[in-house]
């Protein structure tokens, strides 16, 4: 029983997603509720057999546990299970799941439909993260992209359409890169198992291509494979153009999860396969991923201080933290990759507060022009409480968990390149310029805006669908220990074995 | 000539004489009034046999005097042809009669075709080879022109005729060439010519061959006819030609390859990536610019061509193995889409300018559900079943050292997935206008139900496909 647990909360949301779309009919009232409270049942039973394995977890075990494995077609095999490194974003999809879920119980067109999608769409998010086979991680991988693509298509903005062809086809090139690299992966190792991939020595002899020397050889090549992939759903500069496009054109429930767990399956793949599986490859490539990162933070920073869509503005600032986190991977060091994955969760209720906040000003102005707004604290003082506790919490205010991911991982980068740690941390100051500035906008001076004279203030719902995120992000601003003590063995394992795969530094030169 | 001869020919020739006696009953009888029962009763006997040569069928033996072959490869591509012969068939019928385009004629040439399928992967002689092709090919130019009273079904006809008489020209070329430098028409004995290398001649006789069968198959740059000839031919007959014809020519191409040029793979291998590039690409660019969904399926089928050309092209048994099962899937998955294609009309008449389709989730939400997992399956998404097609022939291209191949078909399924969604962004994103009507016949309705079904359910195992696929590979490739 205890081994198909991870199976369980991965399809207990296709099963209701099943009834809803078989046996649900009519779309009276009625009927809407029902798969409203249908879907909020589900994600909620998920999230509670979810904290039962979490609390089963052993920490200080840095292997797989709850593995499941059966037989499957192709010689591959369906396998499951997590370890430190993973379990805190299965924690992270089903906590927010039931909260996403609430926060859509305005939406009255296609509810049956949306309901399904989001079911499906968690499944697949949980079958990223516990999967421990190639394909069936590239299966899950890969499926997410169908709902998302519904999602913004159908309930999106204006410009959905370009939005969600964009974020299909940016991410579907990704990936089939990966999935040709997973073929070869297959052929090197005979076996598709990431456990045994895990301990598979990949080779790293530098060999000519076309004329090139690659350094680093087929890790090299490997790691490029899943670096345009990851990279692009991660997503890093300059491939990150599709991001703004589809936060603003999806639906708010649509936007949290995109930004508040998809994005994290790109830092996830680094750490499962980029890292530990082509330890020389990440090592060649490692310097260039750095620069990447603290091009990003800057550059997109300054994007963001231009902006006049909210939406948008929060999704360069996205772009912007999700640097911190690639840049913590790749200083492969303690600090650097517990603050990589810290960052992750952390920016997971952060963001997705956000968006939920411009989520409650959208659903009454139906706006998100920032010029459209000014002096909400007049009329929506909890809302002005709401907002502020989540612009500090973006800008990294010591005391929220956004303090904890920045700090990690600046440590962690100073050790290895104080110039990149020093470009990096200026992109603080940049967020706190532009995540102040569009508070004082929307917030703060007086009231003027004809439309806004009547806007009311939150309702129970929407500050219960808040409660949450806001106690997250104190716990674990305060208590940071909870998180890295639940992922520390597994990224010092994942940090040692790293080095010790990589050959002394003479040998790779010689080659 | 032996009994044992006879036996094996047997599906052949029952469904030989079961075609001249339903001529002439249909003939001497009701004529057209009897059409309808005669698809029913074609379409039962397809399935008949492919239970009897699927499952009462084994071993290997070449009768004939080295004509004609029976193996496994052979009865997975005919059991492949019939059953998808015989849904078209079946969904084909209600179609037919509304619109009084239902001739006896229609299954009476539909089984003439089979029966040359079957001989084109039986075939063990270049001799055999052509006479099966022709014998589909020229089944098939009617059944283009069937809609009499149209010129552009008419004109389909011809243009599949003139153009298919000129692969057939090329193909029988390249016969006598390979004929003039072997010695013989038999694979077998081409097979010991090639083993101490390939004279210039036979090369020459083979790239011809391989131009000539690249046409059945719609492989680009030999796909000119495609297009037009899916557009003009009622739909029933579009479909038809999306199957089994092109199961049958690719298991030809294997053959010719595998059984006559086996062991050369370097002679024939670039052939083979190059068409298969193109087409992948060609396919996936042209079928953008495409309104009418049967024109753009078209595209599609060049593309899949394509792909599962990329499995012949590595020459290895785990490549062919590649190809048959990516052949399996492919009409499979044609079948249902087809299923939904010929439902789509406005006032009872067909439809099929793709922004037709506008809105139609909101009015049939499990239909249009369906269409878009067979559209994603198309486009090769996991986790549907035509997911499992592609990583089958992009494993075969990388476990042959054919990285590039497999990277080339990679980027082009990317290219091939926006037209499909297209379709998907039609269907549940279009802008308000009234969409077309579905007039479904209930067999229609479990075609499109059951494909889309097993796109998703396949994933648990194949339904067993894997071994059979294998089997029959191993047979093929020694």
């Amino acid at each position: 029983m205890e081994n198909q647990l991870l199976s369980i909360i991965t399809f207990l949301p296709l099963v209701a997603a099943s009834i809803l779309a078989l046996f649900m009919r009519g779309d009276d009232a009625a009927a809407r509720a029902g798969a409203k409270w249908l879907a909020l049942f589900t994600t909620g039973a998920t999230f509670v057999i979810s904290l039962f394995i979490l609390f089963r977890f052993d920490p200080s075990n840095t292997g797989f546990q709850f593995v499941e494995e059966r037989g499957w077609i192709l010689g591959l095999s369906y396998k499951m299970g997590v370890d430190g490194i993973s379990i805190l974003f299965v924690m992270l999809t089903t906590f927010l799941m039931p909260i996403t879920i609430y926060s859509c119980w305005g939406v009255e067109t296609r509810v049956k439909e949306y309901m399904i999608a989001f079911l499906v769409l968690e499944t697949l998010m949980l079958g990223v993260f516990c999967a421990l086979d190639l394909v069936l991680f590239y299966l899950f991988f890969e499926a997410g992209l169908i709902p998302m693509f519904l999602i913004i298509g159908i309930w999106g903005g204006k410009d959905r359409i370009y939005a969600a062809f964009k974020f299909f086809l940016y991410t579907f090139l990704g990936s089939v890169l990966m999935l040709v690299a997973m073929i070869a992966m297959y052929m090197d190792a005979q076996t598709t198992d990431i456990v045994k991939l895990l301990t598979h020595d990949f080779g790293h002899e530098t060999f000519g291509l076309l004329g090139i020397q690659v350094v680093g050889g087929l890790q090299t090549m490997l790691f490029l494979a899943f670096f345009a992939s990851f990279a692009v759903k991660m997503p890093m500069w300059p491939v990150h153009t599709w991001l703004p496009d589809a936060h603003v054109q999806a639906p708010t429930a649509g936007s949290v999860v995109l930004a508040a767990i998809l994005l994290k399956m790109g830092g996830y793949g680094f750490l499962r396969f980029s890292l530990p599986m082509f330890p020389v490859g990440a090592d060649v490539m490692g310097p260039l991923v750095l620069w990447m990162s603290a091009i990003a933070i800057v550059y997109t920073s300054l994007v963001a201080l231009a902006q006049t869509d909210m939406k948008k503005l929060i999704a360069y600032s996205s772009v912007a933290h999700m640097g911190y986190v690639t840049m913590g991977i790749f200083a492969v060091n303690q600090q650097g990759v517990d603050g990589a994955i810290f960052q992750m969760i952390s920016h997971g209720f952060i963001s997705g507060a956000l968006f939920l906040a411009v989520g409650v000003i959208y659903d009454r102005m139906h706006t998100r022009e920032i010029d459209a707004y000014g002096g909400l604290v007049n009329r929506m003082p909890t809302y002005a409480l709401v907002f502020m506790f989540f612009t500090m919490a973006n800008v990294g205010l010591p005391g929220t968990s956004g303090f904890v991911g920045e700090f990690l991982t600046l440590a962690g980068i100073f050790q290895v390149n104080t110039w990149v740690a020093a470009v990096a941390t200026s992109g603080v100051i940049l967020s706190a310029a532009y995540a102040l500035w569009l508070y004082r906008r929307v917030v703060f001076g007086d009231l003027v805006k004809e439309g806004l004279r009547s806007i009311t203030d939150m309702d129970r719902r929407e500050k219960l669908i808040f409660a949450p995120l806001i106690a997250m992000t104190l716990i674990l601003g305060i208590y940071p220990s909870l998180v890295i003590d639940v992922i520390g063995p597994s990224v010092a394992a994942l940090v040692s074995d790293y080095h010790a795969a990589l050959p002394p530094v003479a040998e790779l030169a010689t080659h | 000539m032996t009994s044992a001869d006879f036996q094996t020919l047997l599906p052949e020739i029952l469904l030989s004489g079961y075609a001249m006696a339903a001529l002439l009953v249909a003939v001497y009888s009701t004529k057209d009034k009897l059409a309808p029962t005669l698809v029913w009763a074609t379409a039962g006997l397809f399935v008949a046999l492919a239970l009897y040569i699927g499952v009462g069928g084994s071993g290997e033996r070449t009768v004939f005097n080295g004509l004609f072959t029976d193996d496994p490869f052979a009865r997975f591509a005919k059991v492949t042809i019939l059953l998808s012969a015989a849904a078209v068939l079946v969904m084909s019928q209600e179609y037919m009669s509304r619109r009084d385009l239902l001739r006896f004629e229609y299954p009476v040439l539909v089984t003439l075709a089979v029966v040359g399928m079957m001989v084109m992967v039986s075939a063990a002689d270049l001799i055999t080879l052509y006479m099966g092709l022709e014998l589909q090919s020229l089944s098939l130019y009617v059944v283009a022109a069937m809609r009499r009273d149209s010129a552009k079904s008419s004109e389909a006809g011809l243009k599949y005729f003139v153009l298919g008489a000129l692969s057939s020209g090329l193909l029988l070329y390249g016969a006598s060439l390979t004929y003039g430098y072997a010695g013989t028409t038999q694979f077998a004995g081409i097979l010991s010519t090639v083993q101490d290398g390939v004279p210039l001649g036979l090369l020459l006789g083979l790239v011809f061959m391989l131009a000539g069968l690249a046409f059945k198959v719609s492989a680009a740059p030999f796909h000119m006819w495609t297009p037009d000839v899916y557009e003009g031919s009622p739909t029933p007959v579009t479909a038809f030609f999306a199957t089994a014809p092109k199961v049958a020519a690719m298991a030809l191409i294997a053959r010719l390859v595998q059984d006559a040029f086996g062991g050369v793979q370097d002679q024939w291998g670039q052939v083979l990536a190059a068409l298969a590039v193109v087409s992948m690409f060609l396919g996936s660019v042209a079928a953008i610019g495409q309104r009418d969904i049967k024109r753009l399926m078209a595209y599609s089928s060049i593309a899949h061509m394509g792909y599962a050309l990329i499995g012949l092209a590595v020459g290895t048994a785990y490549g062919v193995q590649a190809t048959l099962i990516y052949m399996a899937i492919y009409v499979t998955m044609n079948v249902g889409t087809f299923a939904f294609i010929l439902s789509m009309e406005r006032d009872g008449r067909p439809v099929s300018d793709i922004a037709g389709l506008n809105q139609f989730a909101k009015k049939e939400p499990l239909k249009a559900l369906a269409m878009l997992v067979l559209l994603f399956s198309l486009a090769g998404v996991p986790p549907m079943v035509g997911f499992f097609g592609k990583f089958y022939v992009l494993k075969a291209a990388v476990d042959a050292g054919m990285v590039w191949l497999a990277v080339a078909g990679a980027v082009a399924s990317v290219i091939g997935a926006f037209y499909y969604l297209r379709i998907v962004f039609y269907m549940y994103f279009g802008a308000e206008q009234e969409p077309v009507d579905s007039r479904m016949a209930p067999v229609q309705l479990v075609m499109l139900m059951g494909v889309a079904a097993m796109m998703i359910l396949g994933l648990v195992n194949l339904f067993g496909l894997e071994p059979i696929a294998a089997a029959a590979a191993e047979a093929l490739v020694r």
